[in-house]
């Protein structure tokens, strides 16, 4: 199934091309978590600290869904 | 230590001994204290018998990292209440060198519209700070920009300098007290509630300081402090929010723009809906790749007083490599771009620019606009006529003045309903429809609405101190009151709030903090005595606010709030006025 993914801050870093908080496609296996998503991405796992399916805070034991928006963000903070 | 009382009535000033009853305060402690004491809950914040009070935290001054903080308090002429609003800057930490706890100005001179600066030092031969008042009329009615290096040139590069802007002379709602930045800008504000507009009613325009020959910050314990300082530095070397080059030392605080965004907790358009679709074009990431692009290198961010090593200060430069402005915070990029629907880093860095000129509030100023907005002055998103306003406020033209005013003021006068203040003082950049907890804080804080009161988007947005669900009213109250005692606590300190992100995470840090404050002080306070502490300097704030006719009935979000769903999660603010009456009724 067929997904928009964004990644954010210097998680941008890791998958060519994609620009931080660009949305891009990506194809992941049927019954997919979260955290496939992650690895299929070579995400390394301690800079990924929230992630989000459409627009809600989700783990990463969260199943994805067919054209589901996901956002992942590394450790940030601010105020 | 000292208290130093300045008073303007006919400019002269008296040291004492500092009474025992406040050996063991600092910052926030320090002022609300004082405040609560000594101002009458019912005079005219701007009358004779109002005080602004300035303190160091416990260990400003000290070799403790991240610690330069200054608290400014009085009862303020924003919201009615009392008021605590901190700042980084050497200005904190040379007053804490000179050992002035409490630095209180009373008073009011007879003349009106006559300004004075009072320039601070050490009198090296009779061992303690002494005062001189000078005229500030070359300063008045002028942009801070234009009027900083000429207080340099007078006193000196060494000096550090606190004052206000026009916003304060002209007696805006809206007006903050400027420090230096450590890049000599008019940069660093205890910005809300109205200080500047206290101040200026003194007849004070500038507090200038300079330390040569102080003693500095006397340590009873230097075992004790030194081992706490170097478990506080380390959390802070170690956790990924605070460590050079981590989140905060690369995108700034607005690096929020975005994740709040995802969590449609961004609120856009003057809190109509928690999405902006421009949100990446004004986020910290964009801010960091700009800069890049403007200068041909990656630039990190800077500190804005001496020790720190967060260092989230960062610097706009215009397309030609030159300085815009310093510093584009995330409430200010938020209140002033995606809250009036405006999504040029270059416009928003400009009105940046502008209310430290002028001595304004940003969070204040671009909620204000979003209202004005709303009401039809000029249309969202239009980033030159919104400029154009901001230097209405600079002017003092009429409508300028009622911008000046505020939002709260600014809704009356438009008789606009959407107006997102609690006790007259504007929200910041978490909308509380999508993340329950910071509404919780915004209602019940002492302050008036302040994310900076009980920050929950920490284990609410960004996982930091724990995990919960934003849009979940479930155990906020109790985590919202949590957050609160502790920031009292922490505002008391000397340390920058931004520590937290590191300490809540990382015990040690938290018990270096501890043990930095029982080093400086002898004390023997344990982790778990935070908490009690900032308690207790809540319920003088809150004791404060009721005998000014501040009570519970406006412990509330705005209406708006219960009854308009906020897209995108189309949530109203569903937490029970019982609740929110817990916080208080149960610390
Ligand atoms: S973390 Fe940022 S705001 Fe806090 S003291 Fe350091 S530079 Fe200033």
């Amino acid at each position: 199934m067929r997904i928009s993914v964004k990644l954010f801050a210097t998680l941008g870093r890791h998958v060519p091309g994609a620009g931080s908080g660009t949305p891009f496609e990506t194809e992941v296996p049927d019954g997919a978590t979260v955290a496939d998503l992650v690895n299929q991405l070579k995400l390394p796992r301690e800079e990924v600290k929230v992630t989000f399916v459409n627009g809600r805070t989700r783990p990463l034991d969260w199943l994805l869904h067919p054209e589901d928006e996901v956002g992942i963000f590394p450790p940030i903070g601010g105020g | 230590m000292w208290i130093l009382r300045v008073n303007m009535n006919d400019r002269i000033y008296r040291l004492s001994e500092v009474p025992e009853a406040y050996k063991n305060l600092g910052g926030r402690g320090t002022t609300s204290t004082i405040v609560y004491d000594e101002v009458p809950p019912l005079c005219h914040p701007l009358g004779p018998n109002n005080k602004l009070v300035f303190a160091p935290g416990i260990v400003t001054g000290t070799a403790a990292s991240t610690s330069a903080r200054v608290s400014a308090g009085a009862k303020s002429w924003l919201t009615g209440g009392i008021k605590e609003s901190n700042a980084g800057s050497s200005w904190a930490s040379y007053l804490a060198n000179m050992r002035i706890k409490a630095l209180i100005v009373e008073g009011q001179p007879k003349e009106k519209g006559k300004y004075w600066m009072a320039h601070i030092t050490w009198d090296d031969g009779a061992g303690k700070p002494k005062v001189s008042f000078l005229p500030a009329d070359p300063y008045t009615g002028k942009d801070l920009y234009e009027v900083f290096p000429k207080v340099y040139e007078q006193f000196g590069a060494r000096a550090a300098i606190a004052g206000c802007g026009v916003a304060g002379e002209y007696g805006y709602g809206n007006s903050g007290i400027a420090y230096n930045d450590l890049g000599k800008r008019p940069s660093r504000y205890s910005g809300r509630g109205g200080l500047g507009t206290v101040m200026a009613s003194k007849g004070l325009k500038f507090i200038v300081l300079e330390s040569k020959g102080a003693p500095g910050v006397a340590i009873a314990n230097k075992e004790v402090f030194d081992r706490g300082a170097k478990k506080l530095t380390e959390a802070l070397r170690e956790h990924a929010i605070t460590k050079p080059k981590g989140g905060l030392n690369t995108y700034g605080t607005a690096v929020l723009i975005n994740i709040m965004n995802e969590a449609g907790g961004l609120p856009t358009r003057n809190f109509s809906s928690g999405r902006f679709e421009g949100a990446a074009k004004i986020a910290g990431e964009a801010i960091f790749e700009g800069v890049k692009n403007r200068l041909g290198k990656e630039v990190y961010n800077h500190a804005c007083s001496p020790g720190c090593i967060i260092q989230c200060s960062n610097t706009w430069y215009k397309p030609d490599g030159t300085e815009h402005t310093s510093c584009v915070e995330y409430e200010s990029d938020w209140a002033l771009g995606a809250n009036c629907g405006i999504d040029s880093l270059d416009d928003v860095a400009e009105m940046v620019r502008l209310c430290n000129a002028y001595g304004l509030d940003t969070i204040e100023a671009g909620t204000t606009l979003a209202v004005a907005m709303e009401a039809g002055v000029i249309p969202f998103g239009d980033g030159k006529k919104a400029i154009g306003l901001v230097q209405e406020m600079g002017k003092g033209t009429p409508l300028g003045r009622i911008l000046g005013g505020g939002t709260e003021f600014t809704g009356r006068a438009f008789g606009v309903t959407r107006v997102p203040t609690v006790k007259r003082q504007s929200m910041p950049a978490y909308e509380p429809r999508a993340v329950k907890g910071i509404g919780i804080t915004y209602a019940t804080s002492t302050m008036g609405a302040d994310h900076t009161a009980g920050y929950t988007i920490g284990p609410e947005i960004l996982g930091v101190g724990g995990k919960v669900d934003p849009l979940s009213p479930e155990g906020k109250a109790a985590l919202s009151r949590g957050f609160q005692a502790t920031t009292a606590f922490i505002d008391s300190t000397g340390h920058c709030l931004f520590i937290a992100f590191a300490i809540l995470d990382i015990p040690s840090g938290f018990e270096g903090m501890m043990e930095e404050c029982n080093g400086v002080l002898g004390t023997n306070w344990a982790s778990e005595d935070a908490a009690k502490i900032g308690g207790e300097i809540l319920r003088k704030e809150r004791a404060f606010n009721e005998a000014a006719g501040i009570g519970k009935a406006e412990d509330r979000v705005p209406e708006f709030m219960k009854f308009e769903p906020l897209p995108p999660h189309n949530q109203v603010y569903d937490v029970p006025d019982k609740v929110l009456d817990s916080v208080y009724g149960e610390l």
